[in-house]
């Protein structure tokens, strides 16, 4: 941001923001600080004027307490708060947050780490946020995932249900994520559905973004509270929008210039994916906007479809990840994560299959037809 | 005689327990054991063999690449398809730039906490760590002003009393022998290794839209397109952007984590003689030099070394690998004590252990999701000490020059590579040679597309019914953590069966049907313990191995008999 917009935004507020000493004890410039504010507003999707709000929550937090628990993980969302850029992790987690309990990171080991767990229950009962990545198996009462003896079902229990907040990251403890996938072996759900009476907010994605997990903290630390959810528990302030209607390749679908095999001029020229089952006209998620590792690409833009991986139970109502999607709600409807019934979808797939194929026609029939069956 | 806990051990991924008794200030024996099954190979059964590679992705999200590599080359071998160079190319890239970030992150992230005592650092003189700094190696950063700074973050965090992450730690442990400079020096560059990774990996993202979980793979090639002059594509710009940071990579490696290491590493030469494990050592070898498919063009070789022999490496049969599940909680139809090969197993998972909360598991009887694959019936250790030794021993000559480096200036000869202290080394070293070779595929890459070559994709068997009625196969990746094969089986364009023997499957296995230890369990034996309610020693030699536990359960060998049964009534 530049010189005269920050002065802008200091003369929003009638008295000029409280100079951030703390960050700066940190080594972090107010310049930088500043940038964090407004990028965090962005994230959250607020107007820039709230920056000062979050510049100043954040000048006042007394580093709440997190602990991080890994259930049936890939630690996949762990590695995603490593690649974090604004701000960095340890910035994060350690002058920002007190992450007291993270199994992958912590120096702690055996004994003294569930101390350190225990610790925490013990002072900070109801303070503490709580980030549960990885789904929890219920099945044989929840022998297919032991810590410390324990098993996860009665972890989750004892850690989320005594927790200010749960943050589910990841699909599998939104959703039950990849172990819920059919036959389900190990009877794997999400920690709502395994802790029914927590606070739980979903940020699925396979992994989650790592800045809407800092959103999702830094609106907690600005406004006392969790962002506004969907149906599906996931804040709209990143979940809000289809994928297919902030999509860079959108112009193309709606022109019918597609992808039709693998490398070939379409693919090169970025057209649209939809042939080759990109998921993203049935997927809400900020990807086409907020994109991964320093804001540097997507799926999409990095020439392969969307999976739908921030839906609920996307490893089987999206697979076969290839096969094209059959009935694409659009055109004109605008629709919502909340709105999107079976009807509204029955009711598109009509016109939309009739645009996929003529659009098709005009340019190749027959990789069409091979493509739809 | 005392049998002690450690669960969970951390700075892993995923979750692994060891029990292990101690007498005489030793371990005497120890089990290495998994806590976490999510049966991912049953639900592949019946699906798109196309999608395999996106779930096995999933068995893990630190290695978050190598499930992926493996999955597509052993549907490409079931269905005979030929990769274009370009594929294999940016494969190489990929699979390159994860083994540089992916060590990096172990050293400092995982395994330095084991021999850096963060709390010392604080006593340290900012001006002297810089001097030793300086005297190993120029890196710009090594200033007194840098690491008073460091220092003075720390100072701040401690004197709130709230050490988050580092809470509760080993802190002040009499096997730490890093003076206070080292150690401050050390945790600087925790730090800035941590903003390094993401910056560097941002590869993946070029090349494959995102890390972790990088979605780009195609079975029978890639899904970035290649174009100079398209936006949409990888372009000049971009393939200019992936030069950069692989030098960026590199300098680090050679900068500050090859000096870092043999500085620590010369503090604990003692552990040069601690940690041996199995003696036996398998790669399956890397980095393929053109689209051949012949090993004996890959550029780290394929091999077996039996007993620390280095003077004859024998080649690697893939009927040799079978599994056994004698202490592990599943059952085969034939009874105990016989191993299966990948093509023949199967899969009941059956828990026999202790109802939770439980304080020990029964270490005479089946105590780990884990199974226990053997080769030639032998317990292997896999990983950088697998491949750098087979190199080694092969006369790979960039490895043989690298590793008598190291040997010399640690003033040790080959045996000491048998120990926790080689395991290190060897990460180590092999990250550097990485790092040395990556520009040789991505200047391949520029010339083929210099040259008019854009293609990224064999098209011929995409459409599945262009396929054999039944295929089966196997695909192989020597990964970070070592030797990696998936194994398929294709009926009616669906996978029927599909199995992964996975590196820490191989490292992390309990014992066998002959008794015999797996490689983390023997490399523990021996082990001194100077306090054991403070096992510190123990996390030394397991994370040696960079233990990746989701990976090693990911996992239900699923023979996929339900199915088999179905065709067969």
């Amino acid at each position: 941001m530049d010189k005269t917009k920050e002065e802008q935004l200091d003369n929003q507020q009638n008295k000029p923001l409280k100079e951030p000493t703390i960050w700066e004890e940190k080594g972090i410039s107010r310049r930088d600080f500043i940038k964090f504010c407004t990028a965090m507003s962005a994230a959250l999707a607020l107007p820039v004027t709230f920056a000062p709000k979050i510049a100043q929550a954040l000048d006042e937090i007394k580093r709440p307490t997190l602990v991080w628990l890994e259930f049936q993980d890939c630690a996949g969302n762990t590695e995603a708060l490593l690649r974090a850029t604004t701000p960095d992790v340890a910035t994060l987690i350690l002058d920002i947050l007190s992450l007291d309990y993270h199994e992958t990171i912590m120096a702690a080991a055996g004994h003294q780490a569930e101390e350190a767990l225990n610790g925490v229950l013990r002072d900070q009962k109801g303070k503490y946020i709580c980030v549960v990545e990885g789904s929890i198996p219920l099945r044989d009462d929840g022998i297919y995932c032991c810590i410390g003896g324990k098993s996860a079902l009665s972890i989750a229990r004892e850690v989320c249900g005594n927790a200010f907040a749960t943050i589910a990251v990841g699909t599998c403890a939104s959703y039950g994520g990849i172990p819920a996938a059919a036959p389900n072996p190990t009877g794997a759900v999400g920690v709502k559905d395994a802790v029914p009476g927590a606070t739980v907010i979903n940020l699925p994605g396979c992994p989650l973004n790592p800045d809407n997990l800092t959103a999702t903290i830094v609106h907690y630390l600005t406004f006392g509270k969790l962002p506004e959810t969907d149906s599906h528990g996931r804040p709209l302030f990143a979940y809000g929008k289809r994928i297919h209607d902030a999509c860079e390749r959108r112009s193309h679908f709606d022109a019918g210039q597609y992808v039709e095999i693998w490398g070939d001029s379409a693919h090169r020229n970025g057209h649209c994916l939809y042939k080759m089952g990109c998921k993203g006209p049935e997927t809400y998620h900020n990807c086409p906007t907020q994109r991964y590792n320093m804001k540097t690409s997507w799926p999409v833009a990095s020439g392969h479809g969307c999976v739908g991986c921030s839906e609920p139970n996307f490893w089987d109502t999206m697979s076969p990840f290839y096969k094209r999607l059959p009935n694409v709600p659009g055109f004109g409807i605008e629709s919502t994560a909340d709105k999107i019934g079976a009807g509204l979808a029955v009711a598109t797939a009509a016109a939309l299959t009739a645009h996929g194929v003529i659009s098709a026609v005009k340019k190749d029939k027959d990789t069409d037809e091979k493509m739809e069956n | 005689m005392a049998k002690i806990v450690i669960d969970p051990i951390t700075r892993i991924e995923g979750h692994l327990r060891i029990e292990a008794e101690i007498g005489g200030g030793k371990v005497n024996d120890a089990w290495s054991s998994s806590t976490q099954f999510r049966g991912i190979e049953k639900i592949l059964q019946g699906r798109d063999p196309r999608d395999a590679w996106y779930f096995t992705q999933r068995f893990c999200g630190v290695c978050t690449t190598v499930h992926s590599i493996a999955s597509i080359r052993c549907v490409e071998n079931a269905l005979g398809i030929k990769v274009p160079e370009n594929a294999e190319l940016i494969r190489n890239l990929i699979i390159g730039i994860q083994s540089i970030q992916d060590h990096v992150i172990h050293f400092y992230h995982l395994h330095a906490l084991d021999w850096v005592d963060i709390t010392s650092g604080l006593k340290a003189d900012p001006v002297k760590t810089a001097t030793l700094a300086a005297s190993i190696s120029d890196w710009p950063l090594n200033s007194p002003t840098y690491f008073k700074g460091v220092q003075e973050r720390l100072k701040a965090f401690v004197s709130k009393g709230r050490l988050g992450p580092f809470a509760n730690a080993y802190w002040g442990h009499p096997a730490y022998k890093l003076p206070p400079e080292a150690n401050l020096m050390a945790t600087a560059h925790y730090l800035e290794a941590l903003e390094w990774q993401k910056d560097i990996i941002r590869i993946h993202a070029i090349l494959g839209s995102k890390n972790p979980h990088p979605q780009t793979f195609l079975v029978g090639g890639m899904a970035i397109p290649l174009d100079p002059n398209s936006q949409s594509a990888l372009n000049d710009n971009k393939l200019e952007e992936i030069r950069l940071l692989l030098a960026k990579a590199r300098e680090f490696v050679d900068k500050v984590y090859i000096p870092d290491l043999l500085a620590i590493a010369s503090y604990y030469k003692e552990w040069a003689g601690i940690g041996a494990g199995a003696g036996n050592f398998l790669t399956f070898g890397e980095f393929p030099s053109d689209n051949s498919g012949k090993p004996e063009l890959l550029w780290l070789p394929r091999g077996v070394i039996i007993g620390k022999d280095l003077s004859r490496v024998y080649p690697v049969e893939h009927k040799k690998i079978a599994e056994y599940v004698d202490h592990s909680w599943y059952e085969y139809s034939a009874g105990s004590g016989k191993g299966l090969h990948p093509f023949e197993g199967e899969t009941n998972d059956k828990y026999t252990g202790p109802k939770a909360p439980f304080q020990y598991l029964d270490t005479n009887g089946k105590y780990s999701w884990v199974k226990a694959p053997r080769y030639n019936e032998m317990p292997m250790e896999v990983g950088p000490l697998a491949r750098m030794l087979v190199a080694y021993a092969s006369g790979h000559k960039q490895v043989k020059q690298a590793l008598d480096g190291v040997l010399a200036k640690l003033g040790v000869g080959p045996e000491a590579l048998f120990s926790t202290l080689g395991r290190t080394a060897a990460r180590g070293i092999e990250t550097s040679l990485i790092a040395a070779q990556m520009p040789t595929y991505l200047e391949k890459l520029v010339a083929n597309m210099k040259s008019g070559d854009l293609a990224i994709h064999n098209n011929e068997k995409w459409d599945p019914s262009s396929w054999p009625d039944e295929a089966k196969g196997y695909g192989w990746h020597d990964a970070p953590r070592g030797a990696l094969g998936h194994w398929i089986q294709i009926k009616d364009q669906k996978i029927l069966n599909y199995q992964a023997v996975v590196p820490s499957t191989w490292n992390a296995s309990p014992r066998d049907a002959k008794e015999a230890r797996g490689p983390y369990e023997s490399a523990l034996v021996g082990t001194p313990i100077a306090d054991e309610k403070r096992p510190l020693e123990i996390l030394r030699t397991i994370h040696s191995f960079d233990p990746c536990l989701a990976c090693a359960v990911h996992v239900m060998d699923t023979e996929g008999n339900e199915l088999v049964k179905v065709t067969v009534l």
